[in-house]
C-alpha cells in the first residue's frame, strides 16, 4: 500500500529536518487498520496524511447484486457498532421508497434498540478513549455495563453485534418476554455508574489536560469539513439529526440536543458523556409504554422499489448516516450510497492536531470516535 | 531469635574456620552475588505476579489463575517461555549496541542492590556514601535506554528513547533534592547510620510536614525515573506501540522488563529506608512497651512490607491515572517539582539546624 | 421552507437553473462548466447559504455519468441535491473542496471509484484503493474483476 507519491514527500520532508512516521496500520491508537503517515519535527506535528483502504469491502458494489432485504445486513459490518442504526437508516430508506408505514410498537422498539446502542457504543469510546490516554482501567469499567446491554440484546436479536434486528416494515420478531424488566434494572444500575466514570476519569486533573485545548475544531471548520454528531456539537454546531429531520417518533420525544462550545477534546468527550444521559432519558420514557399490536407491517416478499432517489438521514452514534439509494424499479438497488460519518470526520484530523505533540494526536483521534469499517466501507 | 544475620554469621564462621581468609572472601563473594542474581530474579517474578494481581484486582477481573495455585507460578512459565524463543535483531540494527543495552539495564539494577540493608546487619556493603551510590548508579539507566532506542534503527524506538532521556535526567533532580533532605536531617549518607537514625521515630513522622512533602516529590520524581505510568512516556503504548524496547524480544526483551520491576523495587527500598525506617520497627519516642513488642516482628518482615507498601502505591497509581504529554511532563517537574523540593530543602535544613524536629 | 419557496429564491440567484419534478428535496440540474459559479452562489447567498455539503457522489448511468451533490444549510435547515451530466470517456468537473473542505475527500473517492478528474483539486489522489488502480474504476457498472468478483 505504499504509495510512490510518499517516497518523493519523505525526501522532501526529511530535507527540513523532519521525518516520517507510519502510525498503523498496526497501531494500538488506531482501533483498527487505520494507516496515518504523520511528518514529525521532534515530537511537533507537521502533517498527517490518512491512507485508507485496508478494510474497504466495496460494501456499495455488492449492495447493487443483493436484494433490498439482503442488503441490510451487510450494512451491520460497516459501523459495527451501531449496527441497529446502520440497519434502521437503511430500513427507512427502502420504506420511504415503498410508502409503507410502520407499527407503533415496531417504531418504539427501533428507537429503544438505537438508543441502547448508543450507549454502548458510547461506553465503548469511553473505554477505548481512556485507554488511549494511559489509563487501562476504565476500560473494563466501560465493558461491564456494555456486556449488559450485549446480553439483552442477544436476548431478542440473537446476536450480540452484527444484530439485523431491522428490516423494512419493521423489526424482525417482537421483543423478549424478559427485555423490558432487564432494561429497567440496567438503567437503575447504570444511571449510578455513569457518576463512577465522572469521578475515575472526568474529574481527574492529567485527563483534563490532556484533553482541554486539544485538537480544537472551529464551528465553521466542523461544518466546512462535514463533521456531525458529537464532533460537530462539540463545536456548538446543532447537527442532531433526531432533533433537526425527525425520523420515527423522536420528536414526540423529550430529550435535549447535546451541546458544547469548547470545541476541544474535552468538549467532545462531554458531549458524549452527556448524550449518555439523554440517551437514558429516551429509555425511561419508552420502556414502559412500548404500545400494543404488530411489530411489523406485512410486505411483500420480493421489494420493488420504483424509479427514483431515496435518501434516508439517521443519527448513529458517530454522526450522520445517510442511505442514497439510486432505484431503476429492480430487485436490486442500481446504486446505493453510504454517507458514513467517520469519513468526514476523519477529514479535519489533519487540521486538528497539526502543530501539536504525539501525545495530542492520540487524544484527538480518540474523541473522533472513528469505526474504520466505517470510514472504508 | 532466628534472623537473616544470623545465617550470615554462621556461614561466615564456618568459611572462616574452613579456609584461608582470602578464599573465604572469595566464596563469600561468590555467594553474594548469586543471591544477587537469584534475589533480581525472583524479585522480577514476584512482581510481575504481583503486578498481574493488582490490575485484575481493581479492574474487575480474576487475573492469571491457571498456572500453579491461583495462576502464582504464570510469570515463571512466562520466563521460560521468553528464554526459549528467539531473540531476533533487527537487520538495520547496531548489532553489538543492541544486544548490551538490556545487560547495562540489568547490570545497573543488580548494582543498585548493593548498599541495601534488606534486614538488621543484613546488607551486602555499607558503605560510607550508601545514598549517592544509589543516585549515582540509578542515572546510568538511562544510558541503556538511550542505547536501546538509538541502536533499534527504528523511529518508535528512537522517539521514546528521547522522552525518557529527557524525563530521567529531570527527574533525578528533584530525587536527589528529596533524598538530600533526609540526608540533612540524619546527617550521614550511610544507609545503616540512615536507619539507625530512625530508631525513635521514622524521618516521616519525626520530620513534619516538609519530609511528608519530600517523600511526596520523591515517590512522584521515582515514578518517573522508572518509566511507569503516569509517566511511562518512554513506552506509551498507545503513542509509541512500546517505545524504546519495541524490536526487543525473547530473552532481550525479558531482561527490560524485568529490570524496570527490579528498579521499581529499588526505589521503592530506598524510600522506605529513608521515609519509612527500613528494617527498623515502628517506634513511637518513649513509649517503651509499645516499642518492645514491635521489636518481636523480624526486621526484614518489616522492611519487605513496607517496600512493598510502597510498589503497591506505584502499581495504583499505574492502574488509576492517564498518561502526561511530554511537554506537561516538563513543565511538571521543572515548573513545580524543582521549585518545590528545592524551598523543601532549605526548611529542612533549617529545621535541622535550629533542631526542631522530634 | 417548501420546495417550491426555495425554488422561487434560488431562481432569483440562478434564473437559468432546471428542475427536475417529483424528488424529495428540490434538484437542480446544470452544466459541469457552470458548477463552480453555481456552488460559490450557493454558498455565499445569505438566503440561500448551503455551508454543509452532507453527501457528494456519482451514478453511472452506462451511458453518462451524474455528478450529484446533497447540499443543506444549517442556518435556514434547508436542503438541495445539485446534480450535474459528465461525459463517460472524459469525465471532468471544477473541485468544490476549496468551497467544502469535505469535498476533498469525498472527490478523492469519486475520483479512484469512477474516475472522475477534479479540476484544481489540490492532492487528487488514491485514497482508498492500493496502487495500480489508477483507472479501473471499479464502482463503474462495466468494471469486471474476475478474480475477486462473483456475480450472483
Amino acid at each position: 500500500m505504499y504509495r510512490q507519491t510518499d517516497i518523493i514527500e519523505d525526501n522532501r520532508d526529511t530535507a527540513q529536518g523532519n521525518f516520517v512516521i507510519n502510525v498503523g496500520p498496526q497501531h494500538p491508537a488506531t482501533h483498527g487498520v487505520l494507516h496515518l503517515v504523520i511528518t514529525l519535527n521532534g515530537e511537533t506535528i507537521q502533517k498527517i496524511e490518512p491512507h485508507l483502504g485496508y478494510i474497504h469491502r466495496s460494501i456499495e458494489k455488492m449492495c447493487e447484486s443483493l436484494s433490498y432485504r439482503q442488503f441490510i445486513y451487510v450494512t451491520s459490518r460497516m459501523d459495527y457498532l451501531s449496527a441497529h442504526i446502520n440497519n434502521h437508516a437503511c430500513s427507512l430508506c427502502v420504506e420511504k421508497g415503498l410508502q409503507v408505514e410502520i407499527p407503533p410498537r415496531a417504531q418504539v422498539i427501533r428507537v429503544l434498540m438505537d438508543e441502547l446502542t448508543r450507549i454502548a457504543s458510547h461506553e465503548l469510546w469511553w473505554g477505548a478513549m481512556a485507554m488511549d490516554l494511559g489509563a487501562f482501567t476504565p476500560f473494563f469499567h466501560a465493558f461491564r455495563e456494555r456486556e449488559t446491554i450485549n446480553d439483552i440484546m442477544e436476548e431478542t436479536c440473537g446476536a450480540r453485534l452484527t444484530m439485523n434486528y431491522m428490516v423494512p416494515g419493521g423489526v424482525m420478531h417482537d421483543i423478549h418476554p424478559n427485555f423490558q424488566k432487564r432494561v429497567k434494572d440496567f438503567m437503575q444500575l447504570y444511571k449510578k455508574k455513569i457518576n463512577e466514570y465522572d469521578e475515575l476519569v472526568t474529574g481527574n486533573v492529567i485527563f483534563q489536560n490532556r484533553m482541554k485545548g486539544v485538537g480544537v475544531i472551529s464551528a465553521e471548520d466542523a461544518v466546512s469539513y462535514g463533521c456531525t454528531g458529537p464532533v460537530a456539537r462539540g463545536s456548538g454546531v446543532s447537527s442532531d439529526i433526531r432533533k433537526i429531520y425527525p425520523y420515527e417518533i423522536y420528536d414526540k420525544l423529550e430529550f435535549d440536543e447535546v451541546l458544547e462550545t469548547g470545541g476541544d477534546s474535552f468538549a467532545r468527550y462531554m458531549v458524549r458523556i452527556r448524550e449518555m444521559q439523554q440517551s437514558i432519558r429516551i429509555v425511561e420514557q419508552l420502556i414502559d409504554n412500548i404500545p400494543e399490536g404488530d411489530f411489523m407491517t406485512k410486505t411483500k416478499a420480493v421489494l420493488k422499489l420504483p424509479k427514483g432517489e431515496f435518501y434516508s438521514r439517521v443519527e448513529t452514534a458517530r454522526g450522520e448516516l445517510g442511505v442514497y439509494i439510486v432505484s431503476e424499479g429492480a430487485t436490486t438497488p442500481y446504486r446505493i450510497k453510504f454517507r458514513s460519518p467517520g469519513f468526514s470526520n476523519l477529514s479535519i484530523l489533519d487540521k486538528m492536531v497539526r502543530g501539536g505533540k504525539i501525545g495530542d494526536l492520540i487524544a484527538a483521534m480518540g474523541t473522533l470516535d472513528l469505526v474504520i469499517p466505517d470510514i472504508d466501507r | 531469635m532466628w534472623s537473616l544475620s544470623h545465617i550470615t554469621n554462621e556461614i561466615h564462621e564456618w568459611l572462616s574456620s574452613t579456609f584461608n581468609p582470602t578464599w573465604t572472601l572469595i566464596f563469600e563473594m561468590v555467594l553474594a552475588g548469586v543471591a544477587v542474581i537469584g534475589l533480581f530474579a525472583v524479585l522480577g517474578l514476584v512482581l510481575v505476579i504481583m503486578e498481574r494481581k493488582v490490575s485484575a484486582w481493581m479492574q474487575i477481573r480474576l487475573g492469571p489463575n491457571r498456572v500453579g495455585p491461583k495462576g502464582i507460578l504464570q510469570s515463571t512459565a512466562d520466563t521460560i517461555k521468553l528464554m526459549v524463543k528467539e531473540g531476533m535483531t533487527p537487520s538495520g540494527a547496531d548489532k553489538f549496541l543492541f544486544n548490551l543495552a538490556p545487560f547495562i539495564a540489568m547490570i545497573v539494577a543488580m548494582l543498585l542492590m548493593a548498599p541495601l540493608a534488606f534486614a538488621k546487619d543484613f546488607q551486602l556493603w555499607d558503605l560510607n556514601i550508601g545514598v549517592l551510590f544509589v543516585s549515582a548508579i540509578s542515572s546510568l539507566s538511562v544510558i541503556s535506554i538511550l542505547m536501546a532506542g538509538w541502536a533499534s534503527n527504528n523511529k518508535y524506538s528512537l522517539l521514546g528513547a528521547m522522552r525518557s532521556g529527557a524525563q530521567i535526567v529531570s527527574y533525578e533532580l528533584s530525587a536527589g533534592l528529596s533524598v538530600l533532605s533526609i540526608v540533612v536531617l540524619a546527617g550521614s549518607l550511610s544507609v545503616s547510620d540512615i536507619i539507625n537514625s530512625q530508631a525513635d521515630g521514622w524521618w516521616i513522622f519525626k520530620g513534619h510536614i516538609p519530609a511528608i512533602i519530600a517523600f511526596i516529590t520523591f515517590i512522584i520524581a521515582v515514578t518517573a525515573e522508572t518509566n511507569r505510568a503516569p509517566f511511562d512516556l518512554a513506552e506509551a503504548e498507545s503513542e509509541l506501540t512500546a517505545g524504546f524496547h519495541t524490536e526487543y524480544s525473547g530473552m532481550k526483551f525479558a531482561l527490560f522488563f524485568l529490570a524496570e520491576y527490579v528498579n521499581v523495587f529499588i526505589v521503592c527500598a530506598i524510600g522506605a529506608t529513608l521515609f519509612l525506617g527500613g528494617w527498623m520497627p515502628l517506634h513511637i519516642g518513649s513509649w517503651d512497651g509499645f516499642n518492645h513488642a514491635m521489636d518481636y516482628i523480624p526486621s526484614s518482615i518489616w522492611f519487605f512490607g513496607k517496600t512493598f507498601f510502597l510498589i503497591f502505591l506505584i502499581m495504583w497509581f499505574r492502574w488509576t491515572f492517564p498518561r502526561l504529554r511530554i511537554d506537561q511532563l516538563l513543565n511538571l517537574e521543572w515548573k513545580y517539582l524543582l521549585p518545590i523540593s528545592m524551598i523543601n530543602l532549605l526548611l529542612i535544613t533549617a529545621m535541622a539546624i535550629l533542631k526542631w524536629h522530634f | 421552507m417548501t420546495n417550491e419557496e426555495l425554488k422561487s429564491l434560488i431562481s432569483g440567484v440562478l434564473p437559468s437553473a432546471t428542475y427536475e419534478e417529483g424528488t424529495e428535496w428540490l434538484t437542480l440540474n446544470m452544466e459541469p462548466t457552470e458548477w463552480p459559479e453555481v456552488a460559490k452562489k450557493l454558498r455565499s447567498d445569505e438566503q440561500l447559504f448551503f455551508d454543509y455539503l452532507f453527501c457528494l457522489t456519482c451514478v453511472d448511468w452506462k451511458t453518462h455519468l451524474t455528478m450529484v451533490y446533497h447540499l443543506s444549510s444549517t442556518k435556514h435547515r434547508q436542503t438541495i441535491v445539485v446534480k450535474s451530466k459528465l461525459d463517460r470517456n472524459k469525465p471532468e468537473i471544477e473541485t468544490v473542496s476549496n468551497i467544502w473542505r469535505t469535498a476533498e475527500f469525498h472527490e478523492r473517492e469519486v475520483y479512484e471509484m469512477f474516475g472522475v478528474s477534479f479540476l484544481n483539486h489540490p492532492d487528487l489522489r488514491l485514497l482508498i484503493l492500493p496502487d495500480g488502480w489508477e483507472g479501473k474504476n471499479p464502482l463503474r457498472k462495466d468494471f469486471e474483476d474476475p478474480v475477486n468478483m462473483i456475480k450472483l
